[in-house]
């Protein structure tokens, strides 16, 4: 296909492929050289072709809508987004430091809370936190890490870095479909592999394997790992049964596991019961045991909680992990890193207003129509603001969720999502916005994806990627470019 | 190996050897009932005989014509062996035990699947049954063969081996009581020729023609189809080959002695067969306790391996 980039207008967003002179950026070179070769039939077939490897390798996810549960396939646009291999390290860098610094706050939240004492995070940010649980006070998980499993989002700002949206410690998914994004590239555009540098991505399931294997209880030569599912109708099922077939451990749900009077948990074998070192649990900490948390949850399993607390298994993420997981949390975390690290951050925050705060509340009001409201502790996108593509009566209403409960809220300005080619009706490419989820995860060793998943926000115009709500994705190629 | 996981692939064999049989049966029907003489009583309803849904089709149907018992027999969602339930509950089996399969079974599952339900109208209308049927036979086959080749010859593969060949075993039983209950009906004045048909017809629903010829070797008459496929060792359908393969399997998984001992007392070869005489209600029978001991015996091995 022949591209006029002149005509390719970014409207002044940051190009992942393309810069502001319409020339095209060192990591993408090949990429696009080859794209420009294709005859557009050829470009429609491949994108067929992509569609057919979807709905025959099964990859979905699943909806909720009023009618039930919908499996759909997963919405993929072929044209990859490249990062350079340079830029990467900087940002793994970051991510890793990010986490180190994340997992000493959880520790010392649930010991001896010094970093309240010091006053550098407000006291009552952590008991008012619903994620914050007394069950966990004292508990010393192995390696003394909470969170060994982190998907955090990033977004790349108009003036070309990485700033960190927010980090997901409790359940983060979609690393399966980073995965998958990868294979299906490889089938659709393969000649691209054999001459262009793009660093592979398939180690991750055997690093979240070695991570998992470390927090064993058991010094055994092979302690027992299973990853917990809610069951088929969560939405990321596909991904559990993605990653115990990629590890090889047994994808267990609540049903099949069950705690001794020893307080160690076992699972239903064909052989009587096994005991389990290691739950990757896919399961929120509120379900996780009847005995402690909700009640009439029949996901988890009960006395899970009392064997977790004697040590006799370890749980990836540790329960509790979630307090720091949080909006408002998260506006502090650059002072976190330098408190338990004495370093500063790599990696910027976004700005963000605490509506807890009288002074930053009354300018979050005043500015409803400009800002992106969001609730401290929801995922998937749901229940946020955003200002300027809302009415007014959503904007009073948030006015009036906020006042009613501050603590909940916080504000950031509108980003200018960066943006890639994204192919469209008729074959023609046209910038969308997208964001970045690489995976970090902590054991013994520390370790951070080859780039992410990438979600791209498939309408025109729009920010909103999460693929419960019309994103898609992309492949992500992290190139060698030959740039130091 | 979890339980629930053994459960699910021993079922997911079990309605994947359903499928197969069901495309099979009425595939042999199709070419079969055109050359039968008009007295014979066999119709496409001893499809619906032959697997004990008789009740069930008198729910949903007056008549007993071909649309309706072929419409029954694949497509009906309120038949639960109808072969698109027993698809259906075959792709659920493997997409919540695919961790434990080969990569390309959740592949090979969808493609059968979105095939049988976008051409099910090919299956019910005369015209292209054929074809449907022969990829239906086929892709199961494929998806068969692509467990035993790629698998490891563990835990989960042996309990595929004891789904498919207590299913098998007990349609193969089901098959020969279609033969006698034919000739029976026929009130025992069915001449030579008559029962010729009736019996080609019970080896090709068991599709075992051109075996039984090879190894028999002697005219197609009942008391030697029925042996052949009640006892003969080799067959892979027959009964006592079926159970030869349970009890390997069995062997080879822990805490097996009462399983393999339940099976080691079944005994096709019970009841013996050596003229006409002895195809009458007696075998009828046989065959019942036969049935019944098949389904104690997968009582036992739920108990054993899938306690709830």
């Amino acid at each position: 296909m022949t591209m006029d980039w002149k005509s390719y207008d970014p409207n002044g967003f940051f190009d992942e492929l393309v810069s502001h002179d319409g020339s095209i950026r060192p990591p993408a070179k090949q990429l696009v050289t080859y794209l420009e070769s294709l005859p557009p039939e050829e470009i429609e077939s491949r994108r067929q072709m992509a569609e057919a490897t979807i709905q025959e390798m099964g990859v979905s996810f699943t909806v909720y809508t009023d009618e039930g549960t919908i499996d759909r396939a997963w919405p993929f646009d072929i044209v990859p987004r490249t990062i350079s291999a340079r830029q990467w390290r900087t940002t793994a860098a970051g991510l890793t430091q990010r986490l180190k610094a994340l997992n000493l706050f959880i520790d010392d939240l649930y010991h001896d809370q010094k970093i309240l004492k010091d006053g550098i995070v407000p006291e009552e940010i952590i008991t008012k936190s619903k994620n914050f649980r007394p069950e966990c006070v004292g508990i010393n998980p192995p390696l003394g890490v909470w969170a060994h499993i982190c998907g955090t989002d990033l977004v790349r700002d108009g003036d070309g870095e990485f700033y960190v949206l927010e980090d997901n410690l409790r359940v983060p998914s979609g690393v399966s479909y980073m995965l998958e994004n990868r294979a299906i590239t490889k089938r659709v555009l393969p000649e691209l592999f054999e001459q262009d540098d793009i660093l592979p991505v398939n180690d991750y399931c055997s690093n979240l394997f070695d991570t998992l294997q470390s927090l064993s209880p058991r010094k055994v030569r092979t302690p027992v790992i299973v990853v917990l599912t809610p069951g088929i109708f969560n939405s990321a099922y596909f991904e559990h049964t993605f990653l115990a077939q990629q590890m090889g451990v047994e994808l267990v749900e609540g049903s099949d596991l069950v705690v001794g009077d020893d307080d160690c948990v076992y699972m239903r074998t064909i052989s009587g019961l096994e005991r389990v070192d290691v739950i990757y649990r896919r399961i929120d900490d509120l379900f996780l045991d009847p005995e402690v948390f909700q009640k009439d949850s029949v996901l988890g399993v009960p006395g899970l909680m009392r064997a977790w607390q004697k040590g006799k298994v370890a749980l990836a993420n540790a329960p509790g992990a979630g307090v720091a997981d949080d909006k408002v949390v998260y506006a502090y975390v650059p002072e976190i890193i330098r408190y338990y690290l004495n370093e500063e951050p790599i990696l910027k925050n976004v700005e963000t207003y605490l509506c807890e705060d009288p002074e930053q509340r009354a300018y979050v009001l005043e500015n409803l129509d400009k800002l992106v409201v969001k609730p401290a502790n929801e995922s998937g996108g749901y229940g946020m603001l955003v200002g300027p593509h809302s009415t007014k009566k959503d904007q009073a209403q948030f006015a009036k969720l906020i006042q009613e409960n501050p603590r909940n809220y916080i504000a950031q300005p509108t980003l200018s999502l960066s943006t890639a080619p994204t192919l469209v009706e008729q074959g023609r490419l046209e910038p969308r916005h997208l964001d970045l989820r690489p995976f970090i995860l902590q054991g013994k060793d520390t370790f951070v994806t080859t780039g992410g998943l990438t979600r791209v926000a498939m309408k025109k115009g729009s920010l909103v990627v999460n693929s419960s709500q019309g994103g898609g994705s992309k492949d992500t190629w992290i190139v060698e470019d030959g740039e130091e | 190996m979890l339980s629930k996981v053994a459960e699910r692939l021993y079922w997911a064999a079990r309605y994947m050897e359903r499928v197969e049989n069901t495309a099979r049966l009425v595939g042999v029907y199709d070419k079969l009932l055109f050359d039968l003489p008009r007295d014979v009583n066999i119709s496409w309803y001893s499809l619906v005989e032959l697997n004990s849904v008789a009740d069930l089709f008198s729910e949903r149907y007056q008549i007993r014509s071909e649309h309706n018992v072929v419409k029954f027999m694949l497509a009906d969602d309120s038949n639960p062996s109808s072969m698109l339930s027993s698809l259906h509950m075959l792709r659920e089996n493997i997409r919540t035990s695919r961790d434990v399969l080969p990569v390309e079974s959740w592949e090979y599952i969808n493609e059968l699947y979105l095939y049988a339900v976008n051409n099910i109208r090919l299956g019910i209308n005369r015209s292209k049954r054929h074809e449907f049927l022969d990829q239906i036979v086929s892709r199961c086959q494929m998806l068969y063969g692509l467990f035993s080749s790629t698998m490891s010859h563990d835990a989960p593969w042996q309990f595929i081996k004891l789904g498919r060949n207590l299913e098998r075993a007990d349609m193969t039983t089901r098959i020969v009581d279609a033969g006698a209950s034919a000739l029976l009906a026929a009130n025992g004045d069915a001449n030579i020729n008559l029962r010729k048909v009736v019996w080609t017809n019970v080896l090709l629903s068991a599709s075992a023609y051109t075996s039984y010829r090879r190894s028999v070797r002697l005219s197609v008459a009942g008391p030697y189809v029925a042996s052949y496929l009640l006892e003969d060792e080799y067959f892979p359908r027959s009964v006592a080959s079926c159970l030869t393969q349970l009890r390997i399997s069995a062997g080879k998984l822990p805490h097996c002695d009462k399983v393999v001992e339940l099976i080691k007392k079944v005994d096709p070869g019970s009841h013996p067969i050596e003229s006409e005489s002895d195809l009458g209600l007696e075998l009828r029978e046989f065959l019942n306790d036969l049935q019944i001991a098949l389904s104690h015996l997968g009582n036992r091995i739920a108990q054993t391996w899938f306690p709830a």
